[in-house]
């Protein structure tokens, strides 16, 4: 691919003649690039007329790493794909894994799983919904947003020591079992928890500036949702409902209650709505998970320091904060796996951006860029 | 002779008038916007972290001035400085206590909402002359922005200047009576938001958008330089704010010195924590947005309000 930065851009104004664009180069260090994201903007006055993301600025070679690793070596790898939600790919990874060598997860384990990834997805939504607030200029959305992340926060902390990179989900099970009281904790704190979301939602989604700013910004059809492979509260913002917990569900998600927010403006409101809701529905599944489990072996018997499946290959995605994550996994019977493929939700998503940001004021470049909702630890890889 | 002392006494004044109130101003935003954020804000340096924003400045006077190479270094370096000067300038006609004024001119109400609209210029220098993108689009946005609501913000005053018969703050302030407030309301509320828009602070921060234009027309500055823009911006809101407190609010009425110094000091903090409240709560606009509501909302609104004054003046 070629890049097209050049210091002059010349169009032609409606008159027929030259007019020089201004060439705003946005990232890749810059306060609302959500990472390390560049995005090359054109802009007319104040209107994009061309944004190009540039990406591999977080590049850090995991696929190709990951070859000389052994199985149970990659789990701590896949937490830096996505760092603002690292339990998903662990997750998705030992799908994947368990897929290929044929392991049977116990059932504790795969409701410890459930939990705490949906404990992660309010934690990854308060991100983008503080950042979404940072963006507009509401910079006390975003502290309020963290308070409640932090929460979470402190909770995986409790559970397996990090707080940032959990390397909690393993194959076959997880790391280990929960603290002592750790489920009341949870309970004791989900209706603070309602609280503090439907505040924000006061607080922010309430104002007038706000729906303002972010109706009617990066307007994407449901069916562009569905032929650029958009996938997750992108998707369902723009009326695509699918989601993975419910329509290619795995796990234990069938036996939870809950239901999956749709948009239909496909703007970047609803995209942001769809992710406040998803909170709600998180904490409801949270709480029956809590009821429903069951003391139990935490972890599969049997399974080697060294894994080696079978050669052949397998995928599974789950439906990760920003969509449907998946991994392919190929095994040649070694050790080590033969290759590693990501599919990851916010790149598909990112692509979306020139599409979305044209027409729109460099303002609203960064409200498309947040509403996105990219992590580039999973973009660049 | 006694004019160029009298001049330099008085600009000494002002500054210090200004550094004061920036101090204090950083100060207590910074307690405010903790307040909301469920935070404590600084702490550590002097009775609940009051002189830590006296240590900012002594360390952004002691960095180094850096100018970088691609400016236009004679505008870069003037910039600041014409921002600043107009608001400084502002002050003059601001009644401070019952009966005394910096300077008493008959025209002190359009000097007010005259002179700091000059500083557009030094807005629009700073971003021209960076050479940089991002102050370039927060130049251009803040000239946009500044001028358009002058309208709104004289009109508003006018209603008062009506309501009084007199352009001079402290004639204004003398003969305001209780039923004011509630008469020129909506007058309030216009010279209310328009100031927070002149002074580019939130919601109405577009020019210096933080998520956008990372600082906007100041990017590029630093150390001394960059400091004078955010003392113009809390010169600015003081001042703002006290000549609010007086034409509005009445101001010092009816106190004798130190005590109306006191009143019309609260009156202005009311005002100074409202604008602070509103920085801190609500997301910011977007150009066009605020252009809509200056040209579409504001501007009848004072339209309105001197109909009002129109149809009660025959009445005193």
């Amino acid at each position: 691919m070629t890049l097209d930065i050049k210091e002059r851009s010349w169009t032609t104004g409606s008159d027929g003649t030259p007019v020089e664009e201004l060439v705003v180069n946005v990232g890749p260090s810059h306060p609302s690039t959500h990472g390390v994201c560049r995005v090359i903007a054109h802009v007319d006055g104040e209107v994009v007329t061309k944004a190009e993301p540039v990406i591999g600025y977080l590049h850090r070679g995991i696929e190709k790493i990951v070859e000389n690793r052994t199985y149970l070596q990659i789990v701590p790898i896949t937490d830096r794909l996505d760092y603002v939600g690292s339990m998903y790919a662990n997750w998705a990874y030992c799908r994947s894994v368990e897929r290929l060598a044929g392991i049977r997860v116990p059932e504790r384990a795969e409701y410890l799983r459930v939990i705490t990834c949906e404990l992660q997805r309010i934690a990854s939504h308060m991100m983008s919904l503080g950042s979404t607030g940072a963006d507009t200029g509401a910079a006390t959305m975003f502290i309020y947003a963290f308070d409640v992340r932090e929460r979470i926060v402190e909770l995986f902390e409790e559970l397996c020591g990090s707080r940032l990179t959990y390397n909690y989900v393993r194959p076959g099970g997880v790391s280990m079992d929960v603290p002592e009281g750790w489920f009341d904790d949870i309970l004791s704190w989900t209706d603070a928890a309602r609280n503090s979301i439907s505040q924000m939602d006061r607080l922010f989604f309430g104002n007038f500036i706000a729906r303002g700013r972010l109706k009617g910004i990066g307007v994407l059809s449901a069916k562009d949702a569905v032929g650029w492979g958009a996938s997750g509260p992108v998707a369902r913002g723009s009326g695509v409902n699918w989601d993975l917990r419910k329509h290619d569900t795995y796990s234990v998600y069938p036996r939870f209650d809950f239901d999956v927010p749709v948009g239909s403006n496909g703007d970047a409101y609803d995209r942001a709505r769809c992710r406040l809701f998803e909170c709600y529905e998180s904490l409801r599944i949270v709480e029956q998970a809590i009821e429903q489990i069951e003391p139990g072996p935490f972890k599969a018997d049997g399974i080697p320091r060294l894994l080696a499946p079978r050669p052949g290959d397998a995928y599974d995605h789950i439906e990760s904060a920003r969509g449907s994550l998946g991994i392919y996994l190929v095994s040649d019977g070694s050790p080590r796996p033969y290759r590693m493929k990501v599919r990851s939700p916010a790149f598909c998503n990112l692509a979306l951006l020139p599409l979305l940001a044209e027409g729109h004021t460099l303002s609203d470049l960064v409200i498309v860029l947040g509403s996105l909702d990219p992590v580039f630890g999973e973009v660049d890889r | 002779m006694t004019g160029f002392v009298g001049g330099a006494v008085y600009g000494l004044a002002g500054g210090l008038v200004i550094a004061v109130a920036a101090l204090f101003g950083v100060w207590w935003e910074r307690k405010v916007s903790a307040r909301i954020q469920m935070r404590l804000g600084p702490t550590e340096i002097g009775p609940a972290g009051l002189f830590q924003t006296l240590a900012d400045t002594i360390k952004l006077v002691l960095k180094e001035d850096i100018t970088p190479r691609q400016v236009d270094r004679p505008l870069f370096r003037m910039a600041p400085l014409l921002v600043f000067t107009p608001i400084a300038m502002s002050l003059v006609v601001i009644p401070f206590a019952g009966g005394w004024v910096p300077l008493n001119t008959s025209v002190g109400m359009l000097f007010f909402v005259a002179v700091p609209s000059v500083s557009v210029i030094g807005v629009l220098l700073a971003g021209f002359s960076s050479g940089n993108t991002y102050a370039t689009l927060g130049g251009l946005r803040g000239a946009a922005q500044m001028i358009s609501y002058e309208l709104p913000r004289t009109l508003s005053v006018l209603a008062m200047a009506l309501l009084a018969g007199s352009l001079a703050p402290l004639e204004v302030m003398n003969r305001y009576e209780w039923w004011w407030t509630p008469a020129t309301f909506i007058a309030l509320i216009v010279y209310f938001i328009s100031s927070i828009a002149e002074l580019n602070r939130g919601p109405f921060d577009i020019p210096e958008a933080e998520s956008e234009l990372v600082a906007g027309y100041f990017a590029d500055y630093s150390g001394i330089r960059w400091a004078i823009f955010m003392m113009s911006e809390y010169g600015g809101l003081v001042a703002a704010s006290f000549f609010g407190a007086a034409i509005f609010m009445g101001g010092a009425q009816g106190l004798p010195g130190v005590f109306g110094v006191l009143l019309i000091f609260a009156k202005a903090l009311v005002l100074i924590t409202l604008m602070m409240l509103v920085k801190w709560t609500f997301p910011r606009f977007r150009s066009d947005q605020l252009l809509t509501l200056a040209w579409k909302v504001l501007t009848p609104m004072a339209l309105v309000q001197l109909v009002i004054v129109g149809v009660i003046l025959p009445w005193l």
